[in-house]
C-alpha cells in the first residue's frame, strides 16, 4: 500500500500535468463536503459546549467553557470528526467509483490506451484529499465555535466578552496548526486506503460493495488509531524544540 | 509473412501449480484479421492480456511489432500501448464522459499538441467512420443503446490510428442483428484501415469464419489448430470437428 501511494504521488509530478484532475477531485472532496461539515460541526459545538457548561457549573468554572471547547475542537474533535465524515462521504465514493471502473473494464481500457492509471486516477485523488482536509477542518473549527458562541451567549446567557477573551488568552496558532496538520494526515490515510481498495476491486457488484465497505471502515479505524500516535508525536516535537 | 505478434512457447501460471497457457506458440501476420476461438477457460483472454502487456509470461516470449514486451519498463510499456486499439466486450466507455468526450480522450492524452477544435474534428471523423449519428455525440453512454456503445468503443479504439486493433469478444451477449452489425463493422474497419492488424477473440464461430483471414483455436492452453477458415472445415482433428459442427449449428 505504501508503494502504491509513493508511486502514485511521485507520478503526479511527472508529465503530463494532472492539475485539472486534482481540481476536479478537490471540488468533489472539499466543496461538496462543506455543507455536511458545517451542519455537523454546528451541532458538535452546541452539544460539546452544553456538556462542558453543565460539568463546569458544578465546580464554578463556567468562564472556561469557551477555551475548553476551543482547545478540544481545534486540536482533537475538528480533525478527527472531519476525517471520519469525509472518509465516509468522499472516501466511500472514491472506492465505489474506482471499484466500478475496475469491474466495468474502464481501468483496463485506460491501461491499454497508454494512460498511467495510477497517475491519472490515484495520485490526484490522494493529493486532493491531503489539500482539502485541512481546509475542511478549518471550516469545522470555525462553525463549531459559532455553535459554542450561540450556546454560551444566547442559550445559557454567559458573558460574551469573557467567552471571547478567555479563548483569546488560551488558544494559540500552534493549537490550530496542530489540528490542521493532523487533518492532512487523515486525508492521506482515507485517500490512500479508499483508492487502494477501489483500484484492486475484484468480483463484480459484490466486490464493489465490499471494497467500499472495507475502504470506509478501515479509514475510520485508522483515523482514530493514528490520531493517538500523531498527538503523542506532536507532544514529543514540542518538548524537543522547547515549546510549552 | 512478417508477424505483428509473435508468441513463443509461452507458459503462464498464477498459483505456481496450474498452467493456464502451456507452451503456446502463435504468429499473427501483419495486416491480417485473425480470430482466436476456443471453449471457455482455454486461455483466450489470458493470451490477449499477454499481447497487451497486462500480464507477463511465466516463461516464453511475447513480441509485438518486433518489440519484446518483457524488455519494456513500466513507463515504456505504457507508451507502447498506444500501438493498440482495444474494443472491450462491454465497450468499457467512461460513464462520466459523453460519446464525443470518450473518443476525444485518447487524443487529449497522447496528442497534446492538437488544439481543442482539431481534437473535436478528429473524434467526429472517427465516429462518422463507425456510422454513429451526430445527434448522439453529446449523450452519455447510459443514454445510448448497446450497439451504439460498441460503435463508440470502436471509434475510441481507432482514435490514435493504432497498428493493432484488438476485439475482446465483441459480440458476446448481443442479439443476432446487432451481432451481424458489429461483425460487419469489424470487417469494414479492417478493410478501411489498410495495414492494420486485427485480432478478435470470439465465441461466435460463424462470424470468425466469415470475416477472419486466419483462425487460431486454443485448447488447454495451447494452439490446437491455426489456419484459414477452410483449414478448419477440412480438419480431421476430432475436437475441431466437434467445435465447428456445434458452433455452426448454434450460430
Amino acid at each position: 500500500m505504501i508503494l502504491f501511494m509513493t508511486s502514485s504521488l511521485r507520478l503526479l509530478f511527472t508529465p503530463p500535468s494532472r492539475w485539472q484532475e486534482i481540481l476536479k477531485h478537490m471540488e468533489f472532496i472539499g466543496n461538496k463536503s462543506v455543507a455536511i461539515i458545517s451542519l455537523t460541526s454546528l451541532f458538535t459545538g452546541l452539544a460539546l459546549s452544553l456538556q462542558i457548561y453543565l460539568g463546569f457549573k458544578i465546580i464554578n468554572a463556567v468562564n472556561l467553557v469557551g477555551p475548553t471547547v476551543a482547545l478540544g475542537v481545534t486540536r482533537e474533535l475538528g480533525p478527527v470528526l472531519t476525517g471520519l465524515i469525509v472518509a465516509a462521504r468522499a472516501g466511500g465514493a472514491m472506492a465505489a467509483r474506482l471499484g466500478t471502473m475496475r469491474v466495468n473494464e474502464q481501468i483496463d481500457a485506460l491501461d491499454v490506451m497508454g494512460v498511467n492509471t495510477r497517475q491519472y486516477l490515484i495520485g490526484p485523488r490522494i493529493f486532493a484529499a491531503i489539500i482539502c482536509m485541512p481546509l475542511l477542518t478549518a471550516v469545522f473549527d470555525f462553525v463549531a465555535m459559532v455553535g459554542s458562541y450561540i450556546l454560551v451567549v444566547f442559550i445559557v446567557d454567559l458573558d460574551k466578552a469573557i467567552f471571547l477573551e478567555k479563548i483569546r488568552q488560551t488558544v494559540e496558532v500552534k493549537h490550530i496548526m496542530e489540528g490542521l496538520f493532523k487533518a492532512a494526515i487523515f486525508g492521506l490515510i482515507f485517500g490512500l486506503v479508499c483508492t487502494y481498495r477501489g483500484f484492486y476491486t475484484t468480483g463484480g457488484a459484490k466486490g464493489v460493495g465490499e471494497a467500499t465497505n472495507q475502504g470506509v471502515v478501515t479509514s475510520m479505524v485508522m483515523v482514530i488509531i493514528v490520531d493517538y500516535f500523531v498527538t503523542n508525536l506532536i507532544r514529543i516535537f514540542y518538548l524537543t524544540v522547547g515549546i510549552q | 509473412m512478417e508477424a505483428a505478434v509473435k508468441i513463443q512457447d509461452v507458459k503462464k501460471t498464477f498459483d505456481g501449480k496450474d498452467f493456464v497457457l502451456k507452451g503456446l506458440t502463435l504468429n499473427i501476420p501483419k495486416g491480417s484479421l485473425t480470430a482466436i476461438i476456443g471453449f471457455s477457460g482455454t486461455g483466450k483472454s489470458v493470451l490477449l492480456k499477454h499481447m497487451l502487456g497486462l500480464f507477463q509470461p511465466t516463461s516464453g516470449k511475447v513480441e509485438v511489432l518486433g518489440t519484446d514486451m518483457a524488455s519494456l519498463s513500466p513507463d515504456e510499456l505504457t507508451k507502447f500501448r498506444c500501438n493498440f486499439g482495444v474494443l472491450f466486450q462491454s465497450a468499457a466507455l467512461f460513464d462520466d464522459m459523453t460519446v464525443l468526450e470518450n473518443v476525444s480522450f485518447p487524443l487529449i492524452e497522447h496528442r497534446r499538441k492538437l488544439k481543442p477544435d482539431e481534437v473535436k474534428k478528429t473524434a467526429e471523423e472517427k465516429l462518422k467512420m463507425v456510422g454513429l449519428d451526430p445527434k448522439h455525440y453529446h449523450k452519455l453512454p447510459s443514454q445510448i443503446s448497446g450497439g451504439m456503445q460498441k460503435r463508440t468503443g470502436l471509434a475510441r479504439a481507432l482514435a490514435l490510428d493504432p497498428e493493432i486493433l484488438v476485439y475482446d469478444e465483441p459480440t458476446t451477449g448481443l442479439d443476432p442483428i446487432l451481432t451481424e452489425m458489429v461483425d460487419n463493422l469489424i470487417l469494414d474497419t479492417h478493410k478501411h484501415k489498410k495495414g492494420t492488424t486485427s485480432i478478435m477473440v470470439s465465441h461466435d464461430l460463424a462470424a470468425a469464419f466469415r470475416i477472419a483471414d486466419y483462425v487460431a483455436m486454443l485448447d488447454a492452453g495451447q494452439v490446437l489448430l491455426y489456419g484459414t477458415p477452410d483449414d478448419f472445415y477440412n480438419s480431421e482433428i476430432e475436437l475441431v470437428k466437434r467445435f465447428v459442427s456445434k458452433g455452426m449449428k448454434h450460430s
